[in-house]
């Protein structure tokens, strides 16, 4: 058996390919939001941020390219495994009984799903600008982009901030199992790793949901309210 | 017939090594063109089907589970023993022959059972070399405890599950051997019959147990590894599957059924609860270490165990063998607990159970220490009994366990038909008339891996490929006709009652008249019963559907309908013997403290019995037990 | 007591089937549970039905041959029990049971309850096994293993090779019975030769089989009646990638 079958053919290669690839979008999400979260220090703090990484673009290419491989990868073998599971059970049961399985667990394909919708509409949103075009055309007073203004615009609609904050609670049922299931499929998830495996998979999970959601909420609630003026 | 145990000259402990060098080979080139079937999957079938493939042989295997793997060697629970002597407590190979004679009374042959203790080690190592995981101790160096019937430590395990750990070794290298193409695997296929073709087995005629299909299978020889027949009891610790079909069939094909009154009947199962019960769990024989044996002693005494005053309480075994007391053995044991029940002091709600007590052993060592040691036991037995064994005694009763008994063998395994060689609780070779613990894992795998191999080499390099017969020859198609013939009569019956029915009635009488004690008035009433019986079964079975499909009451029926046979047969070799040795107590001969009363001058011979047809009595042959080395002695265990 | 049970009843693999429904009456809280539908198959024989067909053979919870899915569970839903040691004291008087068989593609259902697990006899020739023939064995104690290893191949090798966990798993996959075997060799120094070449083919051999995969959901490891762990699977994850390593180099 070659490299290639064994790692794009069998089940175990592709849940390496899942877990290698999870593990670099958790990255990529904890960095977003870390980044995101300067909005709170002002427009001047997450304005500067998003001149500078435009200021880099073979770096913000590079790394929206690898972002798009990355998540093509992690679908593609949710997609292609997860039809294996289905046809691996052609008859279903007349009861169902989940003995162990969390919810999170058994809807790994779907929260994945609905948080790739998310992640288009997102893009629309605030990257494409193919939503509100408006938003993209804020500027600052440097000339900068106005990113604080996009937001706080963006999330002053509360239809808009609640579907965030349900794709936020739908990615992070999906990183708590994720995130301790890439330990298993790394092989890294016996005795007590396993406690430590879940305990980050908990905390990651809880920690991204109610940081990417503080900005929604905030704003809301009447953060930045002064800049719509 | 005449009786040939082709057992070698020389001293008793150059038999083998000399045999091995006189056994004729076959050309390793010449291998490959001979077909050698083996019929079961247990410990001595899959290891003799693994061996035999490994040397270059053909090799088709059958079995009745889905997978070889579920034979049900699986369930043995204790250890295997062999003369390793890595305790350094004086063992030897000749310590373990003399124990194994000793243990079986002095019934079994003795070039056998010295053989069977030589390669007793090669077991050993060939097991941890297929990666068996035996128990080690802290040092990495295996770990040894000691058992029954012997004062070396000498008995391998692996926790509970020493039997499921070497099945699933042997399975392996039978897996191995499947995939190299050198044996064919047949699950769920049923042995009909043995095809004789001069005299000779050649092949065998089987049952698609899942279409139903009859078909035959032509072989150079044929291997029968298929078990006891502790399901003639009905109940018994054996897999409901397990039954006597193959080597009775073989029986009626000629090859000689020796001492079949020779069973084992275990004291530790759990009681039976009703006529629902289909089969009886064993409890391990280690819970006697701790447990305390009672029944009350006013008859019928309904208070619950606690209630009852320790001095209206009666400790039988201790009052009865004040020095070994509660570790009295196996069959003693067994017997006191069913004079308790026949008293009318039994208990429980049939009043067949005598009480297994850990209050004392709770009150003296606490409970944490008692759960350490036989917590998973007191879990199963909570589980089968929904009673917690920490709060009230067990209630424990004996049970029919293993069957010493078997085909006739000589010295190669072969069986008095030429080209049948029988393996492992199938033959009779090596417990005489009671096994010890921890010997049957060794004999199945001795047989199979060591012994076989070597002896059926020997008989194929006197017969040639090219005689082997087609099977669309005339023999097989009329065995083949035979078998097809009473699958119909079965069916042609068309009457009530289920065969389970006709199977559980057997049971309970010779349970009854040919259990754990035996007399010749029982014994001569049974062996009218039965036959009235086997009558109303030709009479009044009722099978559904049709013989081309999985029918289990099809599969029941035909097993039961030998059992039904082969019952009467073992209750007249029990009847004819008349003494009383091992695991075969005749109430006739006991010494005055209940100890079996062997009686060498009449009796030092295996019974061998000869069909002779339907209608008429078998044949009794009688080969004589000449004891080279040991001297025979009376056991003792007050 | 007495109970409603719907049972899958069909007739052979190619038949469509559908579930039956019949009154147990009478049932002893003793009973096991395969008693417990011999008594309904006795009753069923008496009026001249076919019997419900299912397989089981030692009764005992040890040889791996009962294989039902009951109210949703393999195996009845109590902890570390097979089918045959689930007693009838575990349910109540007028109760429904459903009892279906394992589903799964690569366990085709044969006759009613009884399926054929013929895949987990071919994961095993494909590879778990250690090449030693009969004979040229050194002496055991010339290969010490460490009392922790052994014990942890001995917790793998426990398997009992039912299917439960297949039957279970939701996405019927197989990876606890591979992984335990892969595992109890692996651990082992006999085990080490062949160490790399027996995941690759295992887990090959599992694939074409046609299980699904492990999305660690843990219902195998509920359901095990040998309590065999998820850890084991884990283990086998890092021997594929050890393997895959090692087969680059």
């Amino acid at each position: 058996m070659n490299l290639f079958t064994a790692i794009f053919h069998s089940t175990l290669g592709k849940k390496y390919l899942m877990a290698i690839t999870g593990l670099l979008l958790i990255f990529f999400v904890i960095g977003h939001m870390i980044g995101n979260l300067q909005i709170f220090l002002g427009p001047e703090s997450i304005n500067a941020y998003g001149a500078f990484l435009k200021s880099k673009p073979a770096l913000l290419w590079g790394a929206r390219l690898g972002l798009l491989a990355t998540v093509a990868v992690h679908i593609w073998s949710a997609i292609t495994l997860s039809a294996k599971n289905r046809a691996a059970r052609p008859v279903t049961y007349k009861v169902n009984r989940s003995v162990a399985a969390s919810y999170a667990s058994r809807t790994m394909i779907w929260s994945g799903l609905i948080v790739l919708a998310f992640i288009i509409y997102h893009l629309l949103h605030f990257t494409v600008g193919a939503v509100n075009p408006e938003l993209l055309a804020l500027r600052d007073e440097a000339g900068r982009h106005d990113i604080y203004l996009m937001v706080i615009q963006g999330f002053s609609h509360p239809l808009v901030s609640g579907f965030y904050l349900l794709s936020m609670a739908l990615l992070c049922s999906h990183l708590s199992h994720g995130t301790s299931s890439l330990f298993q499929s790394l092989g890294f998830r016996s005795g007590q790793q396993k406690i430590w495996a879940n305990r980050l998979a908990l905390l990651l999970a809880w920690g991204i949901f109610l940081g990417n959601s503080s900005i929604p909420l905030a704003i809301l609630m009447g953060f930045g309210k002064e800049a719509l003026k | 017939m005449k009786l040939d145990a082709k057992i070698p000259s020389g001293p008793l402990d150059q038999k083998w090594e000399k045999h091995k060098f006189d056994l004729k080979l076959v050309n390793p080139a010449n291998k490959r063109k001979y077909e050698v079937i083996v019929v079961g999957s247990g410990l001595a079938g899959a290891s003799a089907a693994a061996t035999l493939g490994e040397l270059g042989y053909n090799v088709k295997c059958f079995c009745y589970q889905d997978s070889p793997r579920r034979a049900h060697s699986i369930a043995a629970q204790g250890g295997i023993n062999s003369a390793k002597n890595y305790q350094n407590d004086g063992d030897s190979v000749h310590r373990l022959f003399y124990d194994t004679i000793k243990g079986g009374d002095f019934r079994a042959r003795e070039a056998n059972v010295h053989r069977l203790a030589e390669v007793s080690r090669n077991i050993i190592d060939q097991c941890v070399a297929q990666g068996v995981p035996f128990a080690r101790e802290y040092s990495g160096m295996l770990a040894n405890r000691s058992f029954g019937g012997a004062q070396v430590s000498r008995t391998f395990y692996a926790r509970g599950q020493t039997g499921q750990q070497l099945l699933l070794g042997a399975y392996q290298a039978l897996s191995r051997q499947i995939a190299a193409g050198k044996v064919t695997m047949f699950p769920r296929t049923e042995l009909q019959d043995v095809v004789l073709v001069d005299g000779k087995a050649k092949g065998i005629v089987v049952r698609n147990l899942v279409t139903g299909e009859i078909s035959s299978h032509a072989a150079d020889a044929v291997v029968m590894a298929t078990g006891g027949y502790g399901p003639v009891f009905y109940l018994s610790t054996n897999a409901v599957g397990c039954n006597v079909s193959a080597t009775y069939r073989a029986y009626k094909r000629g090859a000689a059924f020796a001492n079949p009154c020779y069973t084992q009947i275990h004291p530790t199962c759990i009681p039976v609860t009703g006529d629902h019960q289909s089969k009886l769990t064993l409890m391990s024989e280690s819970l006697r270490n701790d447990g305390r044996v009672w029944v009350p002693k006013k008859k019928g005494d309904e208070r619950r165990p606690q209630d009852i005053p320790e001095a209206e309480r009666d400790y039988y075994l201790e009052r009865k063998y004040p020095s070994f007391g509660n570790l009295a053995p196996r069959d003693i044991a067994s017997r006191a607990a069913k004079e308790a029940c026949d008293a009318g002091r039994g208990v429980g709600p049939t009043g067949l159970g005598v009480f297994l007590d850990f209050q004392d052993a709770i009150g003296r060592q606490g409970e944490s220490t008692v759960r350490e040691r036989y917590g998973n036991l007191f879990d199963m037995y909570q589980r089968i009994t929904g009673e917690n064994a920490y709060h009230q005694p067990m209630r424990i009763f004996p049970a029919v366990h293993y069957t010493m008994g078997g085909l006739w063998v000589d010295y190669n395994l072969m069986s008095s038909i030429p080209g049948l060689f029988v393996l492992g609780e199938a033959n009779f070779s090596d417990h005489g008339a009671n096994r010890l613990g921890a010997s049957a894992l060794m004999q199945g795998l001795a047989d199979g891996y060591f012994v076989a191999p070597y002896t059926v080499g020997n008989y194929l390099s006197q017969e040639s490929p090219a005689d082997r017969p087609s099977t669309d020859s005339k023999p097989f198609k009329k065995v083949e006709s035979e078998v097809n013939e009473r699958i119909d009569q079965l069916f042609a019956i068309k009457g009530r009652r289920t065969p389970r029915s006709f199977h559980r009635e057997l049971g309970k009488l010779v349970w009854e008249y040919c259990g754990m004690a035996r007399d010749k008035a029982g014994l001569t009433k049974v062996l009218k019963l039965i036959p009235e019986l086997r009558d109303e079964f030709w009479d009044n079975l009722n099978l559904s559907g049709g013989p081309n499909e999985l029918n289990t009451s099809l599969e029941q029926a035909s097993r039961v309908a030998d059992f039904m046979e082969f019952a009467e047969l073992l209750c007249t070799d029990a009847l004819k013997r008349d003494e009383s040795c091992g695991g075969h107590f005749r109430t006739e001969h006991q010494t005055p403290d209940g100890e079996a009363k062997r009686d060498d001058k009449n009796f030092a011979y295996v019974a061998a019995w000869e069909y002779k047809g339907q209608s008429r009595r078998p044949t009794l042959h009688k080969e004589p037990l000449a004891y080279q080395e040991v001297k025979m002695t009376q056991r003792s265990y007050k | 007591m007495n109970l409603t049970l719907h049972v899958w009843r069909q007739e052979n693999a190619t038949d469509s089937g559908e579930f039956v429904t019949y009154l147990a009456k009478d049932v002893s809280p003793d009973m096991s549970f395969l008693e417990m539908l011999d008594v309904v198959n006795e009753d069923l024989l008496e009026k001249g039905a076919d019997p419900i067909a299912f397989d089981s053979d030692c009764r005992e919870g040890i040889c791996g041959t009962c294989s039902l899915v009951i109210n949703g569970s393999a195996h009845g839903g109590q902890k570390a029990t097979t089918a045959c040691q689930l007693h009838m004291r575990s349910f109540s008087d007028g109760e429904t049971i459903t009892i279906e068989p394992w589903r799964a593609r690569p366990f085709p259902v044969i006759r009613d309850l009884v399926v054929d697990r013929g895949s987990f006899d071919r994961i095993i020739q494909a590879g778990g096994y250690v090449s030693a023939s009969t004979g040229g064995a050194p002496d055991a104690n010339t290969i010490p293993v460490s009392k922790p290893n052994s014990d942890k191949a001995m917790d793998a090798a426990q398997c009992i090779g039912c299917g439960a966990c297949v039957a279970a798993c939701k996405n019927a996959s197989a990876m606890l019975f591979v992984s335990a075997k892969v595992s109890h060799m692996s651990l082992l120094p006999q085990g080490q030769v062949e160490r790399e070449q027996r995941v690759l083919d295992m887990v090959s051999q599992m694939d074409q089989e046609g299980f699904g995969a492990c999305t660690v959901t843990g219902s195998c490891e509920a359901v095990c009646p040998k309590e065999i762990s998820l850890d084991f699977i884990a283990r086998m994850n890092r021997e594929y990638g050890r393997a895959l390593i090692k087969s680059c180099s």
